[in-house]
């Protein structure tokens, strides 16, 4: 009957990978099944602070049943900086994975964009290893010189860079980085903070290419059943009967232009 | 050893049901914890038409707890009944479905229309802090959650469970006045009224500025109103409010309460609820009492 469980993960490593930006590898079952774009909720070893923390996935390795969580601490007291402070062998309470992940088969024989940015970036990495497409573009956005997962962006595909400060690539965002290089795709997939989903999202209907665009939101129970995390859509969802879509369940990954942002 | 309570003439398999609001219609947490093992399951709350909820943020964190302003977001009773009742229904589990509405009429409404399906108690919710009608407007009053009572007992076929919020001066003087009302039991407490504030954005937390703040932290002002309704009612009480072990579980009940619900610990842990019910049995085990019906109300001046 219950065929899923929250889990005690391990941590198999753990690595400062910029300011404020951790690397994490857990082993899991979770690696078993899943795919770029969903994400794991992940527990504190702290009973006062009750909600998991969604994590995207950054990389799956199926062979050492590890996944690769990359996370920003968000401040002194969270649960990220208690998840900051694991090391090797340390448990971690784990349920995942958890949301749809990205269509990667509507890639096939496509020219690509994989766009992310800020925190929204790692989850483009697993998604870029293992897309089969014509043309693989990935253009990813920073704050700063800080430009984590460089190296293992440019072995996965074309990359463009673009900073706010404009210490590497373009300066600006990835849209200013797509236009220098007059770049041009036929399908989206994007992670990133709203307002760059939102000039994504316009741009894509702009040029009339198909985009899918990860969201994120507050959650609470992260499998769908306390509306907590829910965006708005044009249609009325079938589900929610509502103008409305679960975040967690129903994505995070949607079509650009099924929900309003 | 019997762990079977009877709430108002309805009998449960054993004293733990899930809090409305944290647990869906159940489909969710299916994958997680045998619904079979529950006393009951007590669904988000429905109202005559779908309800779209408040804007996001929605939930947010505090320390020992969280606080949510969903704003009870629901599909309305037409997609309830054809969808969720017939899933509950494949448990052996009783049901109990929470109304919400924005009017005497919408309650009414909804109770009408529970009345030919196949559940077996009513939950009525006169005490959500976050949506601006209804809800919380008649929870607040005696006299208005008296009058909402007996107008919603004219149309429910089911037992009536009247759930009280916990924002008021004295809740002894709103169970009793549900009780006179014709409520079939009580349930406490729903969340309480917060606050947080983003220092970082330095803006509210939730969209909706307020919310209900619910988890352990709240857990021992539950007790005490528990204890106190229990003192001044007659018909049964569903104690609910921080309850994330059997142990908390167990205090309720000790308080006053025939049955518990758990609600925001199933967050923490989806299979929560599984521990719970075995670590009560367990507890009766231990402590050699025959029956679960013992604790209720055992501990007094």
């Amino acid at each position: 009957m219950a065929e899923r469980k929250k889990e005690t993960a391990v941590v198999i490593s753990q690595e400062q990978l910029a300011d404020g930006i951790f690397s994490m590898w857990i082993k899991t079952q979770a690696s078993g099944t899943a795919r770029p774009g969903q994400f794991m909720s992940v527990y504190t070893n702290d009973a006062g602070k009750l909600l998991p923390r969604p994590i995207s996935i950054c990389e799956i390795d199926s062979k050492k049943e590890a996944l690769r969580l990359v996370y920003r601490v968000t401040g002194k007291g969270t649960g990220t900086e208690q998840f900051a402070g694991l090391g090797a062998g340390d448990p971690v309470p784990v349920i995942g994975p958890l949301g749809n992940g990205f269509p990667t088969e509507k890639a096939e024989g496509k020219k690509v964009f994989l766009i992310g940015g800020g925190i929204g970036v790692p989850p483009i990495l697993e998604l870029a290893k293992g897309l089969a497409c014509k043309k693989k573009q990935i253009v990813v956005g920073y704050r700063d010189a800080h430009t984590f997962l460089k190296e293992e962006f440019e072995r996965n595909g074309e990359l463009y860079i673009s900073t706010e400060d404009g210490s590497v690539g373009t300066k600006g965002n990835v849209l200013d980085a797509i236009r220098e290089h007059s770049l041009d795709a036929d399908i989206i997939y994007a992670c990133g903070p709203t307002p760059m989903l939102r000039a994504i999202k316009e741009y894509a209907e702009e040029n009339n290419i198909v985009c899918y665009i990860s969201l994120e939101e507050r959650m609470a129970c992260g499998i769908g059943a306390c509306l907590g995390c829910v965006c708005q859509t044009k249609e009325r969802d079938s589900h929610s009967n509502v103008h409305n879509r679960r975040i967690c369940k129903d994505g995070p990954v949607f079509l650009a232009t099924e929900v309003e942002i | 050893m019997n762990m079977k309570v009877t709430i108002a003439g309805v009998e449960w398999k054993n004293p733990v049901t899930v809090a409305s609001g944290t647990f869906g219609s159940g489909a969710e947490f299916a994958e997680f914890a045998d619904l079979n093992k529950l006393g009951a399951v007590t669904t988000k709350g429905v109202a005559n038409v779908p309800w779209p909820g408040n804007p996001t943020p929605r939930v947010a964190e505090v320390y020992g707890g969280m606080m949510n302003a969903i704003g009870l977001q629901n599909p309305g009773i037409d997609l309830f009944c054809e969808r969720d009742i017939p899933f509950l229904r494949q448990y052996d589990t009783k049901i109990i479905v929470n109304v919400c509405g924005k009017s005497t009429e919408d309650y009414c409404e909804v109770a009408e229309r529970l009345a030919g399906e196949d559940v077996d108690m009513l939950e009525i919710n006169i005490s959500c802090p976050n949506v601006k009608e209804g809800g919380i407007a008649f929870g607040q009053n005696p006299r208005a959650a008296e009058d909402i009572t007996r107008a919603v007992k004219r149309y429910a076929k089911q037992p009536v469970i009247m759930k009280l919020s916990p924002n008021v001066t004295d809740i002894a003087e709103m169970a009793k006045a549900v009780e006179a009302g014709g409520a079939d039991a009580v349930s406490l407490i729903n969340t309480l009224t917060g606050m947080k504030i983003d220092i970082h954005r330095r803006t509210f937390a939730l969209a909706n500025q307020t919310g209900g703040v619910s988890g352990p932290a709240i857990h021992p002002i539950a007790v005490r109103m528990v204890y106190q309704a229990a003192l001044a009612v007659k018909v049964p009480i569903i104690g609910m409010g921080g309850i994330a072990s059997a142990e908390d579980a167990i205090e309720m009940m000790l308080a006053g309460a025939s049955a518990v619900s758990v609600g925001t610990a199933n967050f923490h842990n989806p299979a929560v609820t599984m521990e719970i019910v075995s670590g009560i049995e367990e507890y009766l085990r231990q402590n050699r009492i025959e029956d679960v019906r013992e604790l209720i109300g055992a501990v007094r001046p």
